[in-house]
């Protein structure tokens, strides 16, 4: 069997919504370059809805693959939808991650939530 | 698709040759080479021709080589063995910092039975401290082990001058035995027992182009060792077990193979990694070397260049997906998600250590493999830069971040520095 799954290979291999929003509504961002893994996740938010999602992530395939999972998970969702999202159903939505790499790699929704905290203090919600 | 192998520290591929020669031994002659009818005579004198082949790569008397099943069995044994035997001298162990797993972890289970183990540190090529070495020396020290040459970063031993500091300065006029890990060295540079003086060595069958499932252990005449599985009269009591004729035969032929060309090997492989070398160091910025410069010593075949702002897991992943398989050092490839003990031992930057990539270079790669890879390494590169945050911070300000505003690390990560 192979280390990662087939989602994790694809979204891997070719990342959604990479990139960044110059004039994004909030950024957040976690990690540490120290173990590899670090993601910037940017937010535009119309209607109280996510309308535009970019990410930029260094780590390794694990944490590459869950950062484009997490945009593609946020996009058109209202900010309370977003909150709910939790690290482990990105897990399960990538069809499961090696367990070494569940608590390392899987940061990317506290990552997403970090950004939706940063548009939340900006428009003093 | 093409499949490029440069991660012959893991494993080499057969050589055609060995194949054949252990063939017969499966199905043909099968006999015990206990058993003296004839065709257990057959294996007896194949099983005494490897071993005469198999020392004859490394200048030994063929009375002076224990066959074993791995590179770990033959450091296990060498490690646990000649402790056992010299341990009423005293209880004190030397390793380098950057030994094999089964060197490490021999000497943390003898430390649980009551010996003691001094890490000698390596300075930032991986060149074990000589000066350090001599002071750690004591009256009760009776084992020095260190690596002939290291897989990860290439670094060359000088064993020969190791062995003479341990020698000359051994407590109390009471013998230390200096044990070797040659498993890297053999095959690819020139090792001579008898010159450098150590009392055992390891070497393997799957470094040298020959079968998983048989290596050896050097051990000096002189020397005294405690078998460490208990059973029948094979390999001189030393080592009990049916001998795997097939693949002893097989590591002979490799050894005969290994020897006879090992200075033209070893300049095309040189010429090869020169040429990814310069290929690399001329199309990727922020690139750096791990280990020896490549005119001192370093093993022929090895790379090991941090490339920063990219994660070394994610680069080889991306190079496997073009058929190109290679090696990493960073924590996010190892199973325990630290960077690998021999980085962390010369003091690589952990943030740069993260980049790191491994070839390992053989005798079957060719001129079109490394201008395959050095056509698509660059691209893979540029396209993790490209979504490195790192990267685009360093592009915006010149600054380079060394860690992210970043949650409470230490939840999700097990990490100590």
């Amino acid at each position: 069997m192979a280390f990662y799954s087939k989602e994790v290979m694809d979204h891997f291999v070719n990342p959604r919504n990479v990139g960044e929003i110059k004039d994004a509504d909030g950024i957040g961002e976690v990690g540490n370059p120290v173990c590899g893994d670090m993601m910037t996740f940017y937010i535009k938010v119309s209607d109280n809805k996510i309308e535009s999602v970019k990410f930029k992530t260094f780590g390794c395939g694990a944490a590459i693959a869950v950062s484009s999972m997490v945009s593609e998970m946020a996009f058109g969702k209202t900010i309370e939808e977003v909150m709910v999202l939790a690290n482990a159903d990105v897990a399960k939505a990538l069809g499961g991650l090696p367990p070494n790499k569940m608590h390392c790699s899987n940061l990317g929704v506290d990552a997403l939530h970090k950004a939706v905290a940063n548009y939340k203090s900006k428009k003093k919600l | 698709m093409k499949q490029i192998y440069l991660d012959n520290q893991s494993n080499t591929k057969l050589d055609e040759r060995v194949f054949n020669s252990m063939k017969p031994f499966f199905t043909e002659y099968y006999g015990n080479p206990q058993s003296i009818y004839s065709l257990g005579s057959v294996s007896k004198d194949a099983l005494e021709s490897a071993r005469c082949k198999v020392a004859g790569l490394i200048n030994a008397d063929v009375r002076e080589i224990i066959f074993t099943s791995c590179g770990t069995e033959s450091n296990n044994l060498a490690i646990k063995g000649i402790a056992d035997a010299l341990k009423t001298n005293g209880r004190h162990i030397i390793v380098s910092s950057i030994e094999h797993f089964s060197i490490l972890n021999s000497v943390r289970r003898l430390e649980k039975d009551g010996f003691e183990v001094s890490f000698v540190p390596v300075d930032n090529k991986g060149n074990v401290n000589e000066l350090k070495l001599k002071e750690m020396l004591r009256k009760d020290t009776v084992l020095v082990s260190v690596q002939y040459a290291n897989p990860e970063i290439g670094t060359i031993q000088n064993i020969k001058r190791l062995v003479s500091i341990v020698k000359q300065n051994q407590g109390n006029g009471n013998f230390v035995a200096f044990h070797t890990d040659a498993v890297s060295a053999c095959g690819e540079i020139l090792v001579d027992v008898k010159d450098l003086g150590v009392d055992s060595l390891t070497f393997s069958a799957s470094a040298v182009h020959g079968p998983v499932g048989a290596a050896a252990l050097y051990i000096k005449k002189s020397l005294k060792i405690n078998p460490q599985m208990d059973g029948g009269v094979q390999e001189n009591s030393k080592r009990s077990g049916t001998e795997n004729i097939p693949a002893i035969v097989g590591f002979g032929k490799a050894c005969e193979i290994a020897k006879e060309g090992i200075v033209d090997r070893s300049k095309f492989v040189r010429k090869l990694r020169n040429r990814l070398v310069s290929g690399l160091l001329n199309k990727i910025e922020y690139i750096y070397l791990n280990g020896p410069q490549f005119q001192e010593n370093r093993l022929p075949g090895n790379i090991n260049f941090s490339i920063e702002f990219v994660e070394g897991e994610a680069l080889f992943l991306l190079l496997d997906a073009k058929g190109i398989m290679v090696a990493s050092g960073s924590a996010c490839a190892n199973k325990d998600l630290k960077l690998s003990h021999v980085l962390r031992a010369i003091n690589v930057d952990i943030a740069i250590g993260q980049g790191s990539i491994i070839f390992t270079l053989s005798k079957f790669n060719t001129e079109k493999e490394i201008e395959y890879v050095l056509k698509e390494l660059p691209n893979i590169v540029k396209q993790l830069r490209d979504m490195s945050p790192l990267y685009s911070h360093f592009a915006k300000t010149g600054e380079k971040k060394v860690a992210g505003s970043g949650t409470n690390f230490g939840e999700h990560c097990h990490f100590d520095v």
